[in-house]
């Protein structure tokens, strides 16, 4: 689970991590009351959405007074956000965090993250910081000082100096840093996250040391331990057949193609995608029914599915392990009842009963394309588009 | 020969007495698995199906029926306290078919495994099967035939998919490993691929990967150096969108890698029999082993 940037410094504040004077706006007039209460000066208005790249799609400003300040909010909140992880389609901004302007003297990167290879967090830094750092990975790895934690050893101060010496930090640096760091290693290991990441991480002139940016995603399957954290969720966040997907337990990523895809499994569900682009269609979404695929599952699946005016055909592929291919069947012409299918439609059922499965399909008098094999049912869905 | 089972592994099941459980306890039994005891803390003393005695601890199962191999269908939240248990029995394998287990706790439990002997496959997987033998896990038992083919992958119903090809073809399979999802998962490629290269029933062996992490790659040069048996690969996500990424430590950690291009790129060097096509794992199987 991802949250938004004012919430992850809230979880800053909580463990001694500076963060810029600031509070968050709705309106444009709050920005305005918001910037004159920070002294008038100068301050940054920043969209909050979850994805990255804000500065870079126009949703950061740095104005100077607080009627500026309020042109910024104005321009800022409600414009349709499109940055590099939004996708085309873009963001809404529906809240703007506006922060003191600070005079920046060094910008650093750190972040945690649990490295897959060797099954531990790892902590990352680099005196490198600012927009660019995943430019400075791939070109100049040398400039990412590392620290993995030995899950059996846990943190130790040792982590925080290999980071802060590594990044060749002045002498009256490397306590206020090691600070940020333990207490960042603390809220990634209480709070279950997945990612923590400040970058920029700033020094100011006058040195002080705060975190300009803040990032944290959560595990998802650890939430059930951290019911704050669980509130936190901002559901707008999430493209609206996503939010419906997900409350039916359906796992559904939009695409932008027209061949609709209803699978069992996600590495079924990634293949069948492969397999209707290898005969010349376009998925239109990645959807997982799970193990279960009941009459109410695939009804909201056949409702997400048509809800998208690109899609010009269905192909459903389950694979019947546990799951018997004659209850799928009745369950996908149940469904087929309820909704108003208005584009055609193959179904391909393999594993478990599946010859009940088909004479359930066929006897049904609605018009699916049955397939027989993984092939044949690419092949039909091509002729359908 | 097979790899980790065979006729004589003998089974506890840890949380026997769940639906999950007791459902597929039941089809382990079916299929021929000799399921010796369940294990669900404070109903020891009770018996399951009439046959099988359940226990308070996995090392009351080990003690007193010869439990070896342990099968965990436990809730997310306590199933890696269920693996650190069974690594503390000495159990020769657990098989964690549970979804939905936190990364932290991944964290210590692969760390409490390092230096053990209990081979950890999962969690959030199918489990493993040889066909004919034995059978741990929730996979459905009738597609697999026995035969010279091992097979490894990170994902359920594709694995399914993939069997299913091969039996269809008459190629049948010495043991099949469903290695599990997750970001932090038990055993790896590797030391599966290492085990199959040593049996002496398998011919070959299919390995299905699927994007993100660097898995795949390790596996490749494993291949590449040491394998010398044929090898058959498809990559699951050729058409996942970029994205959905995990912001900067993400793609820092991985350093560029993780994309299915990349993943059989690699592959195709170490010499894997790479096929783009998932209808046609099971045809390219059958021409490495010359048999269409």
């Amino acid at each position: 689970m991802k949250i938004h940037e004012f919430q992850a410094k809230d979880i800053f504040k909580r463990y001694d991590i500076a963060v810029p004077e600031g509070e968050v706006a709705a309106t444009p007039e709050q920005v305005r009351e918001i910037a004159e209460r920070l002294g008038g000066g100068t301050v940054v208005v920043k969209a909050q959405i979850h994805a990255g790249g804000r500065g870079k799609g126009g949703g950061v400003k740095v104005v100077h007074s607080p009627e500026e300040a309020y042109e910024a909010g104005k321009a800022i909140l409600g414009m349709n956000l499109v940055t590099h992880q939004t996708g085309p389609e873009g963001q809404t901004v529906r809240r703007v965090l506006v922060e003191q302007g600070l005079a920046i003297a060094k910008e650093l990167y750190i972040g945690i993250v649990v490295d897959r290879a060797t099954a531990c967090p790892v902590i990352m830094a680099s005196s490198a910081g600012g927009m660019d750092i995943e430019e400075v990975a791939a070109q100049s790895p040398e400039l990412i000082v590392k620290a993995a934690v030995d899950p059996a050893i846990g943190f130790s101060a040792m982590h925080a100096r290999k980071i802060v010496f590594g990044l060749g930090l002045d002498k009256e640096l490397i306590k206020p840093v090691s600070r940020v760091v333990t207490g960042l290693y603390t809220i990634f290991t209480e709070k279950n996250c997945s990612l923590i990441e400040i970058n920029p991480f700033v020094i100011t002139e006058d040195k002080r040391c705060l975190a300009l940016d803040g990032k944290i995603n959560f595990d998802d399957d650890a939430l059930y331990k951290h019911p704050d954290i669980k509130e936190l969720y901002d559901p707008h966040e999430q493209a609206p057949e996503e939010l419906e997907a997900s409350k039916h337990k359906l796992n559904y990523i939009k695409l932008d193609g027209n061949v609709g895809c209803m699978v069992n499994g996600a590495g079924l569900a990634m293949a069948t995608m492969d397999i209707v682009k290898l005969v010349g269609a376009e998925p239109a979404n990645f959807l997982d029914v799970g193990g279960g695929a009941s009459v109410e599952q695939v009804e909201n699946a056949f409702r997400i599915l048509l809800s998208d005016q690109k899609v010009k055909a269905i192909l459903i592929n389950i694979f019947g392990g546990i799951l018997r291919c004659d209850r799928v069947a009745s369950g996908i012409v149940e469904a087929a009842k309820k909704v108003d299918l208005n584009v055609p439609m193959v179904i391909r059922l393999e594993g478990t009963n599946v010859e009940e499965g088909r004479r359930i399909l066929h006897g049904s008098g609605l018009s699916f394309e049955v397939a027989t094999t993984f092939d044949d049912a690419a092949n039909k869905i091509a002729q359908c588009v | 020969m097979s790899i980790l089972v065979d006729k004589s592994t003998r089974v506890v099941v840890q949380g026997i007495t769940g639906s999950e459980g007791s459902f597929h306890a039941k089809a382990c039994m079916e299929y021929g698995t000799r399921v010796v005891a369940g294990v669900t803390p404070g109903k020891g003393g009770q018996t399951f199906d009439g046959a099988v005695p359940v226990y308070n601890r996995v090392i009351d199962a080990r003690d007193k029926e010869g439990a070896n191999a342990a099968c965990i269908f436990v809730p997310a939240a306590f199933a890696a306290d269920a693996i650190i248990e069974a690594v503390d029995a000495e159990l020769d394998l657990v098989v964690c078919i549970t979804e939905g287990v936190p990364v932290l706790d991944m964290v210590r439990v692969k760390k409490y495994l390092s230096g053990k002997k209990t081979v950890l496959i999962g969690p959030n997987c199918p489990g493993i099967i040889s066909p004919g033998k034995c059978k741990i896990g929730i996979m459905p038992g009738r597609i697999h035939t026995p035969g010279p083919v091992g097979l490894i992958s990170r994902s359920g119903t594709l694995t399914y998919e993939a069997v299913n090809q091969m039996s269809l073809l008459g190629i049948g399979q010495s043991t099949c490993i469903g290695i599990g999802g997750d970001q932090i998962v038990g055993t790896s490629y590797v030391d599966l691929l290492q085990r199959f290269n040593n049996d002496a029933e398998t011919e070959a062996v299919v390995i299905i990967g699927e994007i993100g992490g660097t898995a795949e790659e390790e596996a490749a040069d494993y291949i590449k150096e040491t394998m010398d048996k044929p090898v058959v690969g498809f990559i699951a996500g050729q058409t996942a969108p970029p994205g959905r990424r995990m912001g900067h430590a993400g793609a820092i950690i991985a350093g560029g890698k993780g994309t299915a291009a990349e993943k059989m790129a690699a592959w195709e060097q170490a010499g894997i029999h790479v096929q783009s096509n998932p209808a046609k794992i099971g045809e390219t199987v059958a021409q490495v082993l010359g048999k269409s």
